[in-house]
Parts: structure tokens; C-alpha cells; sequence
């Protein structure tokens, strides 16, 4: 694996502000759509340098948490704090700069396919009126941190589905996030682009120590990423030494809409829930 | 249960109004707060009126042609065939020139909006753009919505000129009579209202056929049979609403210009 790009290096978040309390935080949120609820009474917080992981089968809500997050959904009942600020009534034109501060990779990538790699990649930074030179470099940056910069002038059109991903992930890291939001970004890959990608995830976890929310429904993902760190020295993942994992990552899980369980791998694979037992086994 | 069924559709109508004025206005302020997107505007000028060009003009020709053929046949009976040249000119001046550019442009470009925008909510761009700090309105719908009028009110003034040589060309080569005295009709009796009516109106229509475009294909669901049916929604709903609008701009004209 490559260095990860320099705008990927810990410290404050671009906004220069420091983050003294929860990075993100859900208070008793609820959501329904047109039919019975999505989400209900939902409480749970991100802390600064945490990744934390929700589980649960397909249909429970979790990408209509994740966008809850940044704003892209409003709650019907509770509240959302977004560094700091109360996001779940705040105007959409005040919501772009805050979300300006979060990353966030999409199920399928989503990535613009009427635009080059590097203008995708480089989307923010274009927003911003960055200079041309300085946006190249920070895409090849980008890019060789995801191993993909021989992708620079490419179409998303002619990538595949895990290097489409792989691009996503670049877009969400180029402009250093104060918190990651990653839907499903192994969903419908093979093993091995799988492994990669979540190979991707621990490496900025632990370089990075970005805080982050992540959703998946396999739990073989939780688990490498639970129990792997990067080797900044052989510029690979690595797992722990056995009876240990990353004490920075933890778990959530849904179960039709309510949050059933918030805490460690260890209280996880503990857990007496029914719900919880069947999910693992 | 049919009552039911009509509270339904009536409250769903009322939200459909509403979220549509609010949009539209949010995508027409926009215009007067940063950030512009200028090169979007060009680009989408060049599709909408460049692109649509060649459909404006065949139209327009046609148009024209049909009139000098129809009008001519009647007005032979009063032995009045010397004023097909004014007959066409005002018609698609004040009427016909604006109304089938609307229709014809709200056909090609509301369709394209819609699907465009449509694919890009599907796919999850919309909301990607959303979560990069990106404001779609501003981005994606406000340039076409003052592209669009800006390029409708050109086009118009393209398929007048072409429906007017198309008149011409049909009132000398089929109709057999003078070109010299169609095009002294066509222009002696045009007066500035007539003008200012027929270029008023397609700032309304290139209003109407963008935001309506631009609306159906945000609000789609449904992946891509949804796609289809924001697209059909887009078109009939502009279409109609150009036909209504006209109807109603030119009673205010009329009222506001008398003497016409």
C-alpha cells in the first residue's frame, strides 16, 4: 500500500475548529416514510477518532441512518448533532458547509458519470476554486492512496464496480472529513475487491484517525476490520495478536428499526440478544 | 372509499403546487446569490439552443408554409389573397412563433431535464453532490432555468423569421403570387406591441418548460421506470402549462396593449 495523500494526515478539520464532544450524535430519532416507521427512538454517539460499525440484515434502515447523519434525511421525532450543531430543523443552504466537513462514500459509488476521475475525485476542490496544479496533485495524492492513479483520466464508465468504489473512497478522503460515512462499500463485491476495499478503511482509520460511520449487513467485514490494523512499515494490513482488536472500532446494530445493540466486538459476540446470537451465527 | 381516494389525489395535488413553488422560486432566486455557475449556464445554452435549432427552424418553415396555404384559400374567396404576408407574420409573431417554439423546445429539452436529473437521483448523484456541499438547485437548475429562457427567447425569434419566409416561400412558388408585396404586407402592418407580445411570452414558456423539466426529474422514484414516468410528466405538464399560460399572458397583453 501507498502513503495515504498529505491531506489525509491527522489534526484539526479544515475548518480549524477542534472537536471536544461527540463528533456526531443521535438523540431518540425517529423516521418514517409513507408506511410503518424506519427508524425509532435511535440513540447513539460518534466520538472523536472512533469508527463505529452498524450491523444488521438488508431493510433495517441503515442507509436512512447514514444519511440521516449529514443531513441528506430529516428525522421526524429527535435530534442530530453534526459537530456540534443541531442539524435535524437547520435550513438545507446551511447544511452545504457542514456536510462540506463530512465524507461520505456511497453505496455505489455515485460518482458523477458525466465527469472524468480526477474532476470526480476533484469535485470539492473545483467548488472551491483551488488552483489547477495544486487539485492535480491532490488527486494523484488521492488516487495513489487508493491505488488507482493510473485511473486519472479515465471515465467512470470503463472502471469497474470495485474500482468505481475505490474512486469514491479518493472523493471522500481528498479534503481531510471530519467524519467518514461509508454505505455498504463492499456491498455486491467479490471477496478479494472486498478485502481490498475494507484493507482501504483500516488504513485510514489508523493513519488518519478519522472518526467514522460505517454500514455493512456482512459481518466478515466488521470482523477484519475489528481485528486488523495498518502496518505503516510493511504498508499492509495486519491482524492483531490473537484476543486482541482495534479499541478504537465498535459496534451498533438494528433490528427493524431500533437500535438493539451499542457497544464492543467483545460485548458483541457476548451478547444474549435472540436477535443479535442468530445475526452472528 | 372513492371519497378517500379523491382526498387523496386532491391533497397530493396541493403538495405537488406547493413543493413546485417553492422550488421554482428557490431556483429563480438563486440567481441574485453566489455562488453562479456561469459555465454551466453556457453549457446548457449551447444544448438548449443550439441543439434545438434545427427543430425550431423546421417547424417554424412549416408553420409558415401551412398558413400561407390555408389562409390563402379562404381569403381568395374575399379576393383579399394580397394580405397572406400580414396574416402570417402576425400569427406567428404574436401567437404561433412562441407557442410551438415552447412546445417544440419543452419536448426535447423538459424530457432531457427530467431524465438527466432523474438517472442522477437514482444513481445517488444528487445526493452525493448534496453531501460534498454541493447545492443541486444552484448547480444543476438554475442555469438550465435561465438558459432556457434566455435561448427560447432567440428561438422565437428564429421561428418567426422562418415561419415568415416559410409563408413566403409557399405564397411565390405554389401559390403563385408576388413575393415583393407578401414581405411589404408582412412588415407594414407589424407595430411594436405585436412584438413585445410575441418576445414576452417566451420568457414565460422557457420559465415554465426548465422548472417543470428540472422538478419532475428531482422528484423521481422508483429507479428507472421512475425515470420514465418524470420524463412523461415533465413533458405533458410544460406542454399544457405553456398552452394555459399563453392563454393567460394574452389576455393581460391584450388588456395592457388595447389598441391591438
Amino acid at each position: 500500500m501507498n502513503e495515504p495523500p498529505a491531506s489525509a494526515q491527522p489534526g484539526p478539520g479544515p475548518s480549524g475548529q477542534d472537536i471536544a464532544g461527540p463528533v456526531a450524535a443521535f438523540c431518540n430519532v425517529s423516521i418514517a416514510f409513507d408506511g410503518p416507521p424506519v427508524l425509532t427512538d435511535v440513540s447513539f454517539s460518534i466520538a472523536p477518532g472512533e469508527t463505529r460499525v452498524l450491523l444488521g440484515p438488508a431493510g433495517v434502515g441503515k442507509s436512512v441512518l447514514l444519511k440521516l447523519a449529514n443531513g441528506l434525511l430529516r428525522p421526524d421525532e429527535g435530534r442530530i448533532l453534526l459537530f456540534g450543531e443541531e442539524i435535524a430543523r437547520m435550513p438545507e443552504e446551511q447544511l452545504f458547509a457542514l456536510r462540506a466537513r463530512t465524507g461520505m462514500v456511497f453505496q455505489e459509488g455515485a460518482l458523477f458519470d458525466s465527469l472524468s476521475v480526477r474532476d470526480n475525485v476533484a469535485y470539492q476542490l473545483i467548488q472551491e476554486r483551488v488552483p489547477n496544479s495544486e487539485i492535480d496533485r491532490r488527486v494523484r495524492d488521492a488516487l495513489r492512496f487508493v491505488e488507482l492513479e493510473e485511473t486519472f483520466d479515465l471515465y467512470p464508465a470503463s472502471l469497474s464496480g470495485g474500482m468505481r468504489r475505490r474512486v469514491a473512497i479518493a472523493r471522500a478522503f481528498i479534503r481531510q472529513p471530519e467524519l467518514l460515512l461509508y454505505d455498504s462499500p463492499t456491498g455486491g463485491l467479490d471477496p478479494v475487491t472486498s478485502t481490498t476495499i475494507i484493507e482501504l478503511i483500516v488504513k485510514e482509520r489508523d493513519v488518519s484517525h478519522t472518526p467514522s460511520l460505517l454500514v455493512t449487513h456482512r459481518l466478515q467485514d466488521a470482523l477484519v476490520l475489528c481485528n486488523h490494523r495498518f502496518d505503516p512499515e510493511q504498508g499492509r494490513m495486519v491482524p492483531f495478536p490473537k484476543g486482541e482488536t482495534d479499541p478504537s472500532t465498535t459496534f451498533l446494530m438494528l433490528e427493524e428499526g431500533r437500535l438493539i445493540f451499542d457497544g464492543s466486538l467483545h460485548d458483541l459476540v457476548k451478547s444474549q440478544n435472540p436477535f443479535v446470537r442468530e445475526f452472528l451465527e | 372509499m372513492a371519497i378517500q381516494t379523491i382526498e387523496k389525489t386532491a391533497k397530493n395535488l396541493i403538495l405537488t403546487v406547493q413543493d413546485y413553488s417553492l422550488f421554482a422560486w428557490r431556483a429563480f432566486t438563486n440567481l441574485y446569490r453566489p455562488p453562479i455557475y456561469w459555465s454551466e449556464f453556457l453549457v446548457q445554452s449551447d444544448i438548449i439552443g443550439f441543439g434545438s435549432l434545427p427543430i425550431v427552424v423546421l417547424s417554424g418553415l412549416s408553420t409558415g408554409g401551412v398558413l400561407a396555404l390555408q389562409s390563402s384559400a379562404t381569403l381568395a374567396q374575399f379576393g383579399a389573397t394580397a394580405i397572406t404576408g400580414q396574416f402570417v407574420s402576425l400569427t406567428m409573431i404574436r401567437e404561433l412563433g412562441p407557442v410551438l417554439t415552447g412546445v417544440m423546445v419543452s419536448g426535447r429539452n423538459a424530457s432531457s431535464m427530467a431524465s438527466e436529473l432523474g438517472s442522477m437521483v437514482v444513481t445517488e448523484q444528487i445526493d452525493a453532490m448534496r453531501a460534498l456541499g454541493v447545492d443541486p438547485l444552484r448547480k444543476l437548475v438554475t442555469p438550465r432555468i435561465f438558459a432556457s429562457i434566455a435561448m427560447l427567447f432567440f428561438l422565437t425569434i428564429v421561428a418567426d423569421a422562418c415561419g415568415i419566409a416559410g409563408g413566403g416561400l409557399v405564397t411565390v412558388f405554389m401559390n403563385h403570387q408576388n413575393g415583393t408585396q407578401y414581405l411589404n404586407m408582412a412588415w407594414e402592418h407589424l407595430r411594436y406591441p405585436d412584438i413585445i407580445q410575441g418576445l414576452v411570452k417566451p420568457l414565460f414558456f422557457g420559465y415554465i418548460l426548465s422548472s417543470i423539466g428540472c422538478f419532475y426529474g428531482l422528484r423521481t422514484t422508483g429507479g428507472t421506470q421512475g425515470v420514465g414516468r418524470s420524463t412523461i410528466e415533465a413533458v405533458v405538464w410544460s406542454s399544457v402549462l405553456i398552452i394555459f399560460v399563453d392563454f393567460l399572458l394574452t389576455q393581460v397583453l391584450l388588456t395592457l396593449f388595447p389598441a391591438l
